[in-house]
């Protein structure tokens, strides 16, 4: 069957706009800008878990000439507040005199020196002196609250979901109408971003005004951190983002903390200075994914249907709140899954430990509560006997149902046809049993996962974001789009420039996307939670139709009534000097949400996705290796599928990473393989061949019918992963990472079963 | 790492030469070990810089059968060379499994058996096969045993003013099997959780000749003794192969550290030896 190209650029694999300055090393990372007299910078971090520092000394016997020292005296000096403002202001930027130290790695003084050498080597002889007190590494220990790290009881934040039914009497009531009920405890480990780039700010001061670029996801969240930090208005201080080496949500919020830092230490040199992490200072001190711990229990009625759904989710935010409370909330609004249920109780707990805060990790929260209710699912398929993806098939949310929160799903529900498109790709099982080359035993097996996951922010997130893009025509006759959302390595500024090109009949590389600088472009709201193409593509698709209407009307007004953008732009822009069109973000129609009950629309849309993998698990090492991945995915619509695929994939295996290889190690609450060495992501090597199906439900209200993608396919791969390895084996694996470790640790169980069946 | 001393010699006189004159300077051949280290270390003093010195690369066959590799040859030219090939498949299997083709072009054999770390992937295969390490200086040549050569965690035979010339493999038995495997923490780019490596004869159903070779399960690379003496003079078959998989649980104290677990290393070591004396006690199994 002949393909149709669409006419324009949108659906089409338009190259990226940045492709060729990445691959031929023009495009410049923080690191490699060149700056002037720029000194280095370096962090004296706390080696203790929980204390309070006592004292900062400085060696005596060390020369002292030509190095700067940064504690948190200096900032109240000047005005400022010692706090990183996120949602509360509860972290500081460097722990002050008295204060409470609160994690390992914790920044505590700052010094800077001309070369990096130097300021690595005047580092160590800046000595923190802290008074050791007991800490809290788990959240059982948490929860106890024995020592008091937030508030009374050590809790962030919680939430309670009902649907159903008023109260706990009344669920239990309906629970215990189940015939069956699974129970499960599920815990999933901390997960390390590993953008490809460490982090990295650099700062210079300019008449009183600090300027800083780098490294980052979110400008405005750095741009807001500085104003209370520095005691500045919002003209006091301009970020600016670098090229970006990948973020994850790793670059979300630490931006700020190495913006503050670096910031302080350029005001005090009097002179501009670069912070670069290395590698292992990186992934010690910066932000993971929250570790957490789902009891659920699934209650089944005799033919199968859920009677009832109840899940208690605990994470463990790490020392201070930061974006703990939103990732919680995500989760355990994802909680229930994308399954017909009556009657669901969540509730959810984000605690206070002392491990350095976790953080924004695709899929915030999702993922981590995505694997139980996909691992109890399959368990309800097995105990009734029937096939785990036809068992999906029926109990999936269609349009017309309700999900945990009392949203009723109208339109874009893709839940049917990527569960098809599943089915159809599946295709016969491999054989069970084989050899492998060196003769050892191998065993097979197949699981499925199906999951959705909400697009853009929570609730009346997007509305109080109120996001704003701007697309204009320049003076000197370019189109440009004006956004915060930065370009990350996922594409987003070929996609703007495919929308706004769309909107106005130009080819995507006539559209120049300005780098996001807080001077320059207005505040999108951030480049996080699967909005960047819906929810601020929408807005450039808006600002630019607007743009497009004034030229045509211009024109009509001079005689070329009717002419295409492209021929009257240059003359309109010759008369009319610079012509910007900003929109804000307006919702969709009768989207209601009630914070208070944590009821109604949680989420403008959803995306869904089905996701089927094979695993062969040798016997004698019990290594896992992913035979065949297959990822059906409902983006709305692929506005570049190349890019779309991209997305898909990498979160795949960043997925599948998370399930079968990835641990991140806690001991005494410093993490202990702070190393690409050892803390192990995905190699090409470890990659399967991955299948992406693209499922187009389009939404209305997004750019073409585009919906969120950044975050989907990291939410179900690892279940799908991890229930492939149950099916071959024949006993439960409840946690994630499931490592050949964890696999070795219960053969006698396994050998059992195999014998058996 | 900032030394201030360098020199590049041009023969192995020259650099023995350069070693007696500076016994505190530093070998460095693909430093693709040095460079790992060097931030965790106090900067050298000098260098004497090995790197493609023609005297200390190639692989040729000498004595009869033997195979001699050049310390400073890359593990790119032992996974091609048809004479480690046919001599010595388990060296180019476990070059072919060091780092990634980067690494595997930088990487020497000389510098994989300097630093003598107990995960050096190509040491297994040098106790399974029975190598000699050549070392030169300015008293002569001398040759140690490898089984000898490493002396504890990261210390060796070498003395401060050696330098490694060659590796030598003997020619083994044209009966004999030879068999590898490394257990890492992922395909590529991978420390090895546990790596084994053996040479195994079989003669009129019996095991005649045993080595074992195993990496990652002691604070050097070691000789698995007790396993091979369950083997030799054993029948072919499973109570051999699970008597040599006891043996190990008996010999072996493996640690848990940031790769893996004791139990793992125990386990998936017994598992992967047995499953060499099966292989071997096939007969079918092509070599
Ligand atoms: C990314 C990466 C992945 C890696 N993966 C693996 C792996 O999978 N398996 C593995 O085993 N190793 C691995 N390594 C380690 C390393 O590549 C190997 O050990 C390699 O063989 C070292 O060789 P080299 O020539 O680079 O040694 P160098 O770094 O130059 O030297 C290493 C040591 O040997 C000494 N030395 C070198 N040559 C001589 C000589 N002729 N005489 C005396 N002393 C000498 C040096 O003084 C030094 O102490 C990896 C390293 C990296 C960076």
């Amino acid at each position: 069957m002949a393909e149709l190209q669409p006419a324009g650029p949108v659906g089409r694999p338009v190259p990226r706009v940045d492709g060729v300055a990445k691959v031929t090393g023009a495009a410049h990372y923080v690191d490699d800008l060149d700056l002037p007299g720029a000194w280095h910078g370096a962090t004296v971090r706390s080696t203790v878990a929980h204390g309070v520092l006592d004292a900062v000394d400085l060696d005596p016997d060390y020369d002292w000439t030509d190095v700067v020292v940064v504690t948190a005296a200096d900032i109240a000096a000047a005005g400022g507040r010692n706090v990183v403002t996120l949602i509360e202001e509860d972290q500081p930027a460097l722990v002050p005199l008295g204060g409470r130290v609160m994690h390992v790695d914790e920044a505590i003084a700052l010094v800077a020196a001309p070369t990096r050498a130097r300021a690595l080597e005047a580092r160590r002889h800046v000595r923190p002196r802290i008074s050791a007190r007991p800490a809290v590494l788990d959240t059982d220990a948490a929860l106890r609250a024995e020592v008091k790290l937030y508030g009374d009881d050590n809790v962030f934040k919680r939430f309670v979901i009902r649907k159903g039914h008023g109260d706990d009497a009344a669920f239990e009531d309906a629970m215990a109408g189940a015939d069956r009920i699974i129970e499960g405890v599920y815990p999933t480990a901390a997960q390390e971003q590993m953008y490809i780039e460490p982090q990295g700010m650099a700062a210079h001061w300019e008449d009183g005004r600090c300027f800083l670029v780098g490294s980052m996801q979110c400008p405005y969240y750095v741009h807001k951190a500085m104003k209370a930090l520095l005691g500045c208005d919002g003209d006091g201080v301009v970020v600016t983002q670098a090229v970006t080496g990948g973020g994850f949500g790793g670059k979300e919020e630490y931006p700020s903390m190495i913006a503050a830092h670096v910031a302080l230490l350029a005001r005090k040199a009097g002179r501009p200075v670069k912070l670069i992490y290395d590698r292992g200072e990186d992934i010690a001190a910066t932000t993971k994914r929250h570790p957490c711990v789902t009891r659920h229990r699934l209650g089944l009625a005799a033919d199968g249907a859920i009677v009832a759904i109840d899940a208690d989710v605990v994470m463990d935010g790490g020392a201070y709140l930061t974006l703990s409370p939103v990732v919680l909330s995500r989760g355990v609004l994802h909680a229930a899954g994308p399954y017909r249920c009556p009657v669901v109780r969540i509730v959810g707990r984000v605690v206070a430990t002392n491990h350095p805060p976790h953080g924004a990790f695709r899929g915030f929260g999702a993922p981590q509560t995505t694997f139980p209710y996909e691992r109890q699912i399959d368990k309800a398929a097995r105990l009734l006997g029937v096939d785990p993806l036809a068992y999906r098939q029926r109990l999936a949310l269609r349009p017309g149902d309700t999900t945990a929160t009392g949203q009723e799903l109208t339109f874009s529900v893709g839940s049917e046809a990527v569960l098809e498109a599943i089915a159809r790709a599946a295709g016969p099982r491999p054989a069970r049993d084989a050899v492998s080359a060196g003769g050892a035993p191998v065993r097979r097996g197949r699981g499925v996962c199906f999951y959705f996951h909400g697009s853009g922010f929570t609730g009346a997130g997007e509305q109080r974001i109120a996001g704003r893009a701007t697309v204009a025509l320049t003076a000197a006759g370019d189109v440009e789009v004006r956004s915060s959302s930065t370009d990350i390595g996922q594409g987003a500024a070929t996609i703007f420039a495919q929308i706004a090109g769309a909107s106005l009949g130009l080819a995507p590389e006539r559209v120049r996307v300005v780098d996001p600088s807080t001077d320059k472009v207005p505040d999108s709201g951030p480049t996080v939670a699967s909005r960047t193409c819906m929810v601020v593509g929408g807005l450039v698709e808006r600002a630019a139709r607007a743009l497009g209407t004034r030229i045509a009307a211009w024109a009509g007004e001079h005689g070329r009534g009717g002419a295409p953008f492209a021929e009257v732009a240059a003359a309109a822009a010759a008369a009319l000097g610079e012509v910007a069109e900003t929109v804000q973000y307006e919702p969709p129609p009768g989207i209601e949400w009630d914070d208070a009950t944590y009821t109604g629309a949680a989420y403008p849309v959803f995306g869904w996705a089905a996701c089927l993998v094979d695993v062969a698990i040798d016997l004698d090492t019990c290594e896992v290796t992913v035979e065949r991945c297959v990822q059906a995915v409902d983006v709305g619509k692929a506005i570049n599928p190349m890019i779309v695929k991209g997305q898909i994939e990498g979160g795949t295996l960043q997925a599948l990473g998370w399930g079968l290889l990835e641990n991140v190690l806690y001991q005494d609450g410093k993490v202990a393989n702070a190393s690409m060495t050892n803390c192990i992501v995905p190699t090409f090597a470890d990659a399967p061949d991955l299948e992406t199906v693209l499922v187009e439900v389009p939404y209305p209200y997004g750019p073409h019918g585009a919906k969120g993608v950044g975050e989907i396919p990291m939410d179900g791969p690892a279940a799908a992963a991890i229930n492939a390895v149950v099916d071959a084996l024949g006993v439960d694996f409840d946690v994630v990472p499931v490592l050949p470790e964890t696999i070795a640790a219960r053969r006698d169980a396994w050998d059992a079963a195999r014998r058996k069946s | 790492m900032t030394a201030t001393g360098y020199v590049r010699p041009a023969s192995i006189a020259e650099a023995v030469a350069a070693r007696a004159a500076h016994p505190d300077w530093i070998v460095l051949c693909g430093a693709t070990d040095l460079m790992v280290e060097a931030p965790l270390r106090p900067a050298p003093v000098g260098v004497v810089d090995v790197w493609a010195l023609a005297e200390l690369c190639g692989i040729a066959e000498v004595d009869g059968g033997a195979v001699r590799i050049g310390a400073a040859t890359p593990w790119r030219d032992v996974v091609t060379s048809p004479l480690i090939a046919a001599r010595a498949p388990i060296l180019a299997a476990a070059a072919r499994e060091i780092g990634a083709l980067q690494i595997q072009a930088r990487g020497t054999i000389g510098g994989n058996v300097g630093t003598s770390s107990p995960v050096g992937d190509s040491l297994p295969v040098l106790l399974a096969l029975d190598a000699t390490v050549e070392l030169a200086s300015p008293r002569g040549t001398r040759r140690v045993p490898y089984r000898d050569y490493p002396t504890g965690y990261r210390t060796t035979a070498l003395a401060a003013d050696e330098l490694i010339v060659a590796i030598t493999i003997p020619a083994a038995h044209p009966g004999a099997r030879q068999l590898w495997r490394k257990v890492g923490t992922r395909r590529a780019q991978s420390i090895s959780k546990i790596m084994a490596a053996a040479l195994l004869r079989v003669e009129a159903g019996r095991f005649v000749e045993a080595r074992i070779g195993l990496g990652a399960v002691a604070n050097r690379p070691i000789r698995a003794a007790g396993a091979e003496a369950a083997i030799v003079g054993a029948p072919v078959g499973e109570a051999t192969a699970d008597a040599a998989a006891a043996a190990l649980a008996a010999e072996l104290t493996p640690i848990t550290d940031v790769r893996s677990t004791a139990p793992y290393r125990l386990a998936t070591v017994q598992q992967v030896v047995r499953r060499f004396v099966l292989e071997a006690s096939s007969p079918s199994s092509p070599d």
